[in-house]
This record gives structure tokens, sequence and C-alpha cells, in this order.
């Protein structure tokens, strides 16, 4: 703040505060011309007006208030740049970008400066930050099996997760089941853990324009045959040739890859459903699944924890 | 001495001015200087202007009267950052006219919104909240997905934006029509949930 507007605020703050000292020693003198406790000859209604002085309890309150004032505006910022005896305050906030935001609190900290905020960091940081460091040199797999652990993955879950995935993480159409051992991009902790820092962005293509309504009817008809499904062989097998370009993703067998996110089309597992309706819509659109990216929002340990969970729910069937 | 008091007392006109003018020394001490401070005038680093389509999406969110159950606004506590991210700065909202910063929280504060969910999802919730959200009270706003935009006055808003200091180019403006015309309303709210809270980064 330039050193102007420091003064200006300062100027105008304690002189406000002289203002109501004057104003109040002001309306304590009696201007009436009437003795205290006299009648003020104001008569209506056989109501009379009597000159009485300020309660005193009111007096004594509006001189505290401005001691009070004084008092806080010593010790915490209030006046322009002056920055208050306690050095006290909120947040860092005229930050540029996060980088400034952690390069302004250990700065703070090294100089042993008393950010509020930084301060609730920080206590938190002394009291679970140990928590979660041990759990973070834990392997996931151990993790999966310790219920203390996975209650507070669960906890990370239901704030973070379960928007999408379901509270029991089951998830609705759309948004993958977790509980169950198909997964699109692997369900092995690593690739787990790789999912939530990074995200996924699932690529099916539309396949209307190459295939026409004609073609997208043979290959669903030899996809659902895939699973075991009633088609019609004559539809199938036409299909079967167009799937070539399917297998691409989904593999010669159709048992999907976890390197491309294609799904399993053998397992009978539908993610977007399975009715030949909403086969033939996937096929004829294509789908964009985005999982988002973690990393940035919860960090490493959480996202440690959150694997650990996600992990543990496909390992109790 | 004559009494002043009196003449204050019995003029309400009078009193009236008297206390506007005790007032606006507060505002002179709390508003006025903010005005000129560098966290409040400059914007963050990332800070990007509202692409056409996702302006169009705020001025959906402004009509639906969103900010009335949703804030804006992070405050620096831990309780709040733990489960928002980082907490809000002044050099974020440089070019809010009007903020959206809210002051109710019937549903979650949204100001890092952006990116935490797909396009896919804001979009299901959007049409029916239960359906991903069984134990929502958000009402669905399912005519989003039908009404389409035409983008007519789309240049113009950036034009005024511009004339507020908002940094459009005359491509931006130029193209802004276009970059809106048939989207639906449901496209152009997600677009601008998905840029909330980016800009710090």
């Amino acid at each position: 703040m330039s050193s102007f507007w420091s003064i200006f605020i300062s100027v105008i703050t304690l002189g406000t505060i002289l203002g109501c000292f004057l104003l109040l020693r002001w309306c304590l003198k009696n201007m009436t011309g009437v003795e205290e406790g006299d009648d003020m000859h104001h008569e209506f209604d056989g109501i009379v007006e009597i000159n009485n002085p300020l309660p005193r309890w009111w007096t004594i309150m509006f001189y505290v208030t401005i001691v009070w004032g004084i008092i806080y505006l010593a010790l915490y910022p209030g006046l322009g740049n002056f920055a208050g005896l306690l050095g006290w305050k909120s947040s860092n906030q005229d930050v540029q970008s996060l980088e400034e935001s952690r390069a302004a609190t250990k700065q703070a900290l090294e100089n042993g400066e008393l950010v509020e905020y930084d301060r609730q960091m920080q206590q938190a940081e002394e009291r679970f930050g140990p928590i979660f460091e041990a759990y973070a040199k834990r392997d996931v797999t151990d993790l999966a099996n310790d219920p203390e652990a996975l209650k507070v993955g669960q906890r990370l879950f239901l704030q973070n997760c379960a928007q999408c995935h379901g509270s029991d993480a089951r998830g609705m159409r759309g948004f993958p089941n977790l509980t169950d051992d198909a997964w699109l991009y692997g369900g092995n902790p690593e690739q787990i853990r790789t999912t939530l820092l990074q995200g996924r962005q699932g690529v099916m293509p539309g396949w209307i324009d190459s295939y026409g309504e004609k073609g997208i009817k043979e290959v669903v008809a030899y996809t659902l045959s895939l699973s075991g499904r009633k088609v019609d062989p004559e539809l199938a097998e036409a299909g079967k040739s167009r799937f070539a370009a399917c297998t691409a993703c989904h593999g010669q067998d159709g048992k999907g890859n976890y390197a491309m996110g294609a799904p399993n089309l053998t397992d009978n597992i539908w993610l977007y459903g399975g009715s030949e309706k909403a086969v033939t819509e996937t096929l004829t659109h294509g789908r964009n699944g985005v999982m988002p990216a973690w990393e940035k929002i919860l960090g490493e340990d959480k996202i440690h924890l959150l694997t650990a969970y996600v992990y543990s729910l496909s390992q109790e069937q | 001495m004559k009494n002043v008091h009196e003449i204050i007392e019995k003029n309400t006109g009078l009193l009236a001015i008297l206390i506007l003018v005790v007032i606006s020394f507060g505002a002179l001490v709390e508003i006025a200087p903010l005005m000129f401070q560098r966290q409040v005038t400059e914007p963050v680093e990332g800070l990007k202007p509202y692409t056409a389509l996702e302006l169009e999406g705020r001025d959906i969110y402004i009509r639906e009267g969103c900010v009335g159950c949703h804030s804006q606004m992070i405050r620096p506590f831990r309780s709040e950052t733990e489960r928002y991210g980082h907490y809000s700065v002044a050099g974020e909202s440089v070019w809010e006219r009007p903020f959206l910063w809210g002051s109710k929280r019937t549903g979650p504060d949204l100001a890092r919104v952006g990116g935490r969910y797909s396009d896919e999802w804001h979009r299901v919730h959007l049409m029916d909240p239960r359906a991903v959200v069984p134990e929502s009270n958000m009402p669905g706003f399912p005519w989003l997905a039908e009404n389409t935009l035409d983008g007519e006055l789309t240049a113009k808003k950036m034009q005024v934006f511009r004339d507020f200091g908002v940094p459009y180019t005359d491509e931006d403006i130029a193209g802004a029509t276009e970059a809106v015309k048939g989207k639906t309303e449901m496209q152009a709210l997600i677009a601008y949930l998905q840029s909330l809270g980016t800009a710090l980064n």
C-alpha cells in the first residue's frame, strides 16, 4: 500500500475515533438551560419530559468501545501499513499463483510471522502429517488390509469420488463400478494410482460415418455375441469382418486393452448400458468418458490412501 | 450555549444527512483505498478472460439464480481449503462484473469446481442431480439442454467487458457469435463451470 493511502486510512480512522470521543463529551454537556432532573416544560397527554443525562451504563459502554477500538488497532492490522503489534494476518491475500502462495507461506514461517491460515495448516500438518507419512511408506496391498487406513481412505472417497462413482463405489451408467474386477485402465495398485493422479480420457470414436446404419447393426450383433448374447447369426457373421477395425483397441478376442482404456467386450459388463439400443448408441456416436486428474487437488499422500481404498473394494469379493 | 442538539433532533432531514456523513467515513476507509490496491486490481498470473461460450454460461448461471445456493468464495480456513482447494484471492476476481461470490451455501462452494468433474457428469447432474448424487436437494435444469444460443448479444457483451478493462482481442469479439451460435445453454454453463478457479495455478 502506498504511504498516501496508509496515511489516509490512519488519519480518518483515528480521526473518527477522536470524533466519537468529542461527540460523546459534547452530548454529555447540559445545553438545555434546565437543571438536571428538572421539568423540561414539555407535556403531552399528561406525560412530562425530565432533563435526564445519558444513562451512566451507556456512557461507560461508549468509553469502553473507544478504548477497545484503540487497543484493537494497536494489536491488529487496521491502520494502513502498520501491521499491528501482534503481526497477525489472516492469509496471504496478495499472491499471484500457487507457487507464490507456497513461497509466501514459507517466508512467513521463516520470519516467524503470524499468518492465521498458515498456523492452522501447520497445526494440522503436525498432527496429521506423520499419520499420512506413515501410510505413504506402506505398500498399497498392505494398507488395503488395514481397517484404520481404509477408514481414512473411505472419507476421502466420499468427499471427492462419490459424486460420480456413488457412495457405495458401484458407479452408474457412464461412471464405472469400482467394486467389480472389470477395469478399463487396469486394477493393480500402480494402475489405479496413475488413474487417480493423472486422470483418464476415454476415446471411443463414432462409427456411423464409416459403417452406415446397416454396418452398425452388424457390428452391434457381433459385439453382443462376444459375451454370449443371443443375436441374429447372419448379422453377427457380417459384423465379424467389420470388427477388424475394433481390434486395434479392443483386441483380437475383444477382451480389451488397459493401455487404451478399451473395455473388455466379453464379460457382459457395460459402462454405458448393454441393451442393443445402448450399444448401438455407443457405436454410432462414440463415447468420451473422462476421469479428472486429482494430483493437484489431493496430493500424492492422500491419493496413496485412496488407491489403497479403491484397490480394497475389488479385493473383497 | 445554544441547544444545537435540539436542531438536529427536530430536523430528520438534517439528521439523515449527518448519519450519511458519518457512515461515509467507513466507506472512505474500507472501500476507497481498496480500489487502488495492486492485489485487487491486478489479475493473478493465470487469469484468462472468459471465452464467448463461458461468458454466455456465466449469464445463464446468473439467470438461473445459482448464486443463491452456491458461493464462489473459499475462505482461508483449513476446513474449507481441505474440501475446495486454495482459498480465493482478490486477483482472481478482478474481471468479475458483477462478482458472484455469493453468501449462501445450500450447495457446495463452486469457486474451484473447474476440472473436478467431467463434462458428462455435469450434464447428467444438471439434468437430474439425484441421478448421480442421491441425497442432493438441488433442482434439475433439464431445459438448458433444449435451449440453444443465438449469440446475437455475445459480441456486444464482450465489448462492454473490454471497455471495463478485460483484455479481449478484436478476433475474440469478431468470432464471438460464431463461437456460441447453435450451442445449447447446457454446453455454455458447463464450459463456464469448468473454467472456475483454474486461474490460480
